[in-house]
């Protein structure tokens, strides 16, 4: 169901004064000529005079912010720093963000946790697969099998030094990287070179699995 | 085209310590070309063919440790060459790396070649923007063709240098392939404009665009302040110091402070911010930019095969690494090593040059020309008889040190060149942390076995100073040279129960001590990374070569140490001290129940512990099977020779080098002593 801007907005309102730690808002603040759409949709409800949202009323509230601030994380990469124009078009911006417009745009900023203003991004269907996928398939090197196969998702490592190292030897996120031997060392190939390590090294590497090992 | 100039000979730096760094000519006045790049690439092989001089190749990475410098013409225009020891990023991690970035950072190029392996072109591309954005004459030498085009791998070097902006020559330096060529364009880019960017005549004079690394907005802002906040100059540009600066690199830090004086704080507070607006270190987001922009780059250049291929060089490789195969492989070649070095050339040969040739001819005919032509028996001494120059000195040094050392050095350049030594390392890294070192100690401690000067220099490489330290002691103390090695050998020969024990002792000594003073040393438990490369036929001249300079160098080291031994021993004679310092050195020789005799090889062996050797192997015959392991075992801790300290001294440091030395000859005599007390009690005859 559609509703009008000025409604969604005002479930937006809703939803972020609960991100703060609100019950709701005071139905005095709102007198609110748009509420009966709200009303309609059984999104809202009015709660001892607060306006409060409902189970599917909070769902569709996080999906309109989730438009918002991945509209301006967007416009912030686009506009590099401008605040007056990403506040004002990210308004703008996301009551066109439908029918999967959202997702594309989640996906090409590689599902973004958090809107410039520092605010958490309420995650999408595409973000949650991403996180569900990527916690499966994320293990550091010395989970792998020989002979598997995956890229480089990030590298923990205390000692800045050595990670100056692995970089060197082409050890970088999103690089691939093939484990060869986990005994008596852990002997991987990145690139056509092959990289002998110890264990506290190997176990710094966490490696996105590849669904195809050879 | 190319005649050298360059004296082939090594010149050693001090005492002929340093075998290992090369030539070093001064090359001040001339055009420079500047060799970099990562390791194991064949910067030394294009030192070699630049100059004409040789300098030590092998197949790992780390083979170079010091800057060497050389002179060689192009079309008869004199230039220097000097080479660096490998780094993978302008950001120096290790101390030879620093040296190497050094370089670029206070000389002036006229030409900087990056040598990069053709196969691995996406991995070393970023070090040749960062050398683009530094405003380096670069010329990009893609060698080791001939492997990535077994591998399948193919690179358009005519787009590539379009997109650089820059020469690229494809070589395969190691069979001479392209070197003309590369000599070429280095020489009309030394003419076209010695100090200015080396472009190519094809393309625009500034690098496109495309190798102009863009990074992320925050660091972009940060490198305009930086560069508008620094007034000094810089060998390098001032977009390549900040972000140097940004990455934490403390050495340009240092240069920047002493440049810019009090503008140095704005600096430091615009690096401190940017460093503040990521929550990774900058050097990795750097490093995944470079990383990006390279591989944008080499999209449309490189053509990479769908399927790998297993060679055979692979499966042997595989069989050297899984412990099943790769431990027998070991003991086999350690087998084959022994036959070589410890049967062919420290019996047959030494045998042949001993009895045959001094034995029968040269020592008779000396002292039969000795008696017959000089009246004085001081001089007759001085060169002849028991302990004259030639009868002993040169017979030591020819007879006995140069088939051993000849032998081992032909068997390990073929080891090091075939790229075994690094999978060695990896087999054995986790008994070396028990002694708190990391697989990469085996490359020194195998080098040792050759000879314990140029493996003390070897410990460089090490990353931290407790593991210096510690490799240091080990090799001062427990791994014997090839030429003490080969002797101990000979005097075992035909005993191998003694061999056996005496290398259990040996071995034990070594873990047990490494053990201890790991124990005693507190610090950073060692880590273990290295490059493997791949296994590689040694190139029959490369060995040669190899084994012929090092031979010189030994030659040229041990060589007035013997003679000098001879002239001291007979000044001591003369003069009665050689006497004292013998009855001296008696009460401790009785101790360990040896002959008096094996006093004056004691005496010998705190010059060059194999001089020692030699003095027992000459006294074999007269001792029984527990003398002779207990003075063998004694020996092989002695202090490897003078010249061993001293680079001990240079590398560690006088306070350490003192401690090592006052730690092993009471030790060694402690342990001596022990062996024999406790043979004595179990009633052991051998």
């Amino acid at each position: 169901m559609m509703v009008s801007e000025r409604a969604q907005e005002q479930l937006e309102q809703l939803w972020m004064a609960e991100e703060d730690g609100q019950v709701g808002v005071p139905v005095t603040e709102h007198p609110g000529e748009n509420v009966q759409d709200l009303l309609d949709g059984a999104w809202i409800v009015q709660d001892q005079g607060i306006w409060k949202l409902t189970a599917s009323g909070r769902e569709e509230a996080a999906r309109a912010i989730r438009r918002h601030r991945l509209g301006e994380v967007l416009l912030a990469d686009v506009l590099k720093g401008d605040q007056n124009q990403v506040d004002d078009q990210a308004c703008r911006l996301e009551h066109v963000l439908f029918d999967g417009l959202d997702e594309s745009i989640c996906t090409l900023l590689g599902h973004p946790a958090f809107c410039p203003h520092g605010k958490a991004i309420p995650p999408g269907d595409c973000c949650r697969e991403k996180r569900a996928r990527a916690d499966a398939e994320i293990a550091p090197l010395i989970e792998l099998q020989p002979g598997q196969v995956g890229q480089v998702a990030f590298i923990q490592m205390s000692n800045p030094g050595r990670l100056e190292k692995l970089m060197a030897m082409g050890v970088l996120p999103g690089g691939s990287i093939k484990l060869l031997r986990a005994s008596p060392t852990f002997v991987f190939e990145s690139g056509y070179s092959q990289f002998a390590v110890d264990e506290v090294i190997a176990s710094g590497i966490y490696v996105r699995r590849d669904v195809v090992s050879s | 085209m190319q005649e050298s100039i360059a004296n082939p000979r090594i010149l050693p730096e001090s005492n002929g310590a340093s075998c290992h760094g090369g030539p070093n000519v001064d090359t001040s006045g001339l055009p420079l070309i500047a060799i970099v790049g990562s390791p194991n690439v064949g910067k030394s092989v294009l030192f070699n063919t630049l100059t004409g001089a040789y300098v030590t190749v092998s197949n790992y990475p780390g083979t170079t440790v010091e800057v060497s410098r050389g002179k060689g013409r192009l079309a008869g225009q004199p230039v220097g060459v000097v080479d660096t020891p490998g780094m993978y990023r302008l950001v120096p991690v290790t101390e030879e790396e620093r040296v190497a970035r050094d370089i670029l950072l206070q000389e002036r190029p006229a030409v900087t070649l990056h040598v990069v392996d053709a196969k691995n072109l996406e991995r070393m591309l970023p070090m040749t923007l960062q050398l683009i954005e530094a405003g380096q004459p670069v010329i990009l030498v893609c060698n080791l063709m001939d492997e990535a085009e077994r591998l399948g791998v193919k690179i358009n070097t005519t787009a590539l240098e379009q997109v650089l902006g820059i020469q690229v020559v494809a070589t395969a330096l190691t069979t001479g392939r392209g070197a003309d060529r590369l000599k070429e364009v280095v020489l009309s880019s030394l003419n076209r404009n010695g100090h200015s960017a080396a472009g190519c005549a094809n393309c625009e004079s500034k690098p496109a665009q495309v190798a102009v690394v863009q990074y992320p907005p925050a660091i972009e802002d940060a490198l305009q302040q930086i560069e508008t906040q620094m007034y000094g100059s810089y060998q390098l540009t001032h977009r390549s110091i900040a972000l140097l600066l940004l990455q934490n690199d403390a050495g340009v830090a240092a240069l920047v402070a002493a440049q810019e004086g009090a503008q140095y704080a704005d600096v430091q507070a615009t690096v401190k911010a940017a460093q503040g607006r990521f929550s990774q270190p900058l050097s990795l987001v750097i490093a995944r930019y470079q990383r990006e922009a390279a591989s944008r780059i080499l999209q449309k250049v490189l053509t990479q095969p769908v399927r790998r291929v297993s060679r055979f060089a692979e499966k042997v490789s595989e069989a050297t690494m899984n412990p099943l195969t790769g431990i027998p492989l070991l003991l086999l070649s350690m087998y084959l090593l022994y036959q070589f070095v410890g049967v062919f050339g420290a019996q047959t040969l030494v045998d042949f040059f001993e009895n045959s040739l001094f034995g029968a001819y040269v020592n008779p005919w000396i002292n039969g020309l000795l008696a017959t032509y000089v009246p004085w028996p001081a001089i007759r001494d001085l060169i002849g008889n028991q302990y004259g120059v030639i009868t002993l000195g040169v017979r030591y040094a020819i007879a006995i040190i140069l088939p051993i050392v000849g032998t081992f050095f032909l068997a390990f350049s073929v080891i090091e060149d075939s790229g075994y030594l690094p999978r060695l390392a990896m087999l054995i890294d986790r008994v070396f942390k028990k002694i708190g070192l990391n697989g990469r100690a085996v490359i020194p401690m195998v080098l040792g076995f050759g000879c314990d000067t140029m493996a003390t220099i070897v410990t460089r490489t090490l990353e931290t100073r407790r593991e210096r330290v510690l490799s240091t002691i080990l090799l001062s103390l427990a791994i014997p040279c090839s030429a003490q090695l080969g002797v101990m050998l000979g005097m075992l020969s035909g005993r191998n129960d003694l061999l056996l024990i005496w290398a259990a002792i040996m071995t034990g000594i070594f873990l047990l001590v490494g053990l201890v003073t790991a124990r005693l040393m507190p610090g950073e438990r060692p880590t273990f990374y290295m490059e493997l490369p791949p296994l590689r036929l040694p190139s029959p001249k490369n060995v040669f070569v190899k084994t012929y300079t090092r031979m010189e160098w030994y030659f040229r080291e041990v060589f007035p140490l013997f003679i000098i031994a001879s002239l001291v021993i007979w000044l001591g004679r003369l003069t009665g001290l050689f006497d004292l310092a013998i009855s001296a050195l008696e009460p401790l020789v009785r101790w360990l129940g040896l002959p008096d005799q094996t006093a004056v090889a004691f005496l010998f062996g705190f010059f060059r512990r194999d001089y020692g050797a030699a003095g027992l192997y000459d006294l074999r015959n007269t001792m029984t099977g527990v003398q002779i392991l207990v003075s063998t075992v004694t020996m092989t801790l002695f202090v490897p020779c003078v010249a061993q300290f001293s680079v001990t001294v240079k590398e560690r440091g006088w306070k350490t080098a003192l401690a090592i030395v006052v730690f092993i000859f009471p030790f060694a005599f402690l342990i001596g002593g022990l062996l024999n007390w406790l043979l004595m009690v179990l009633g052991v005859k051998l």
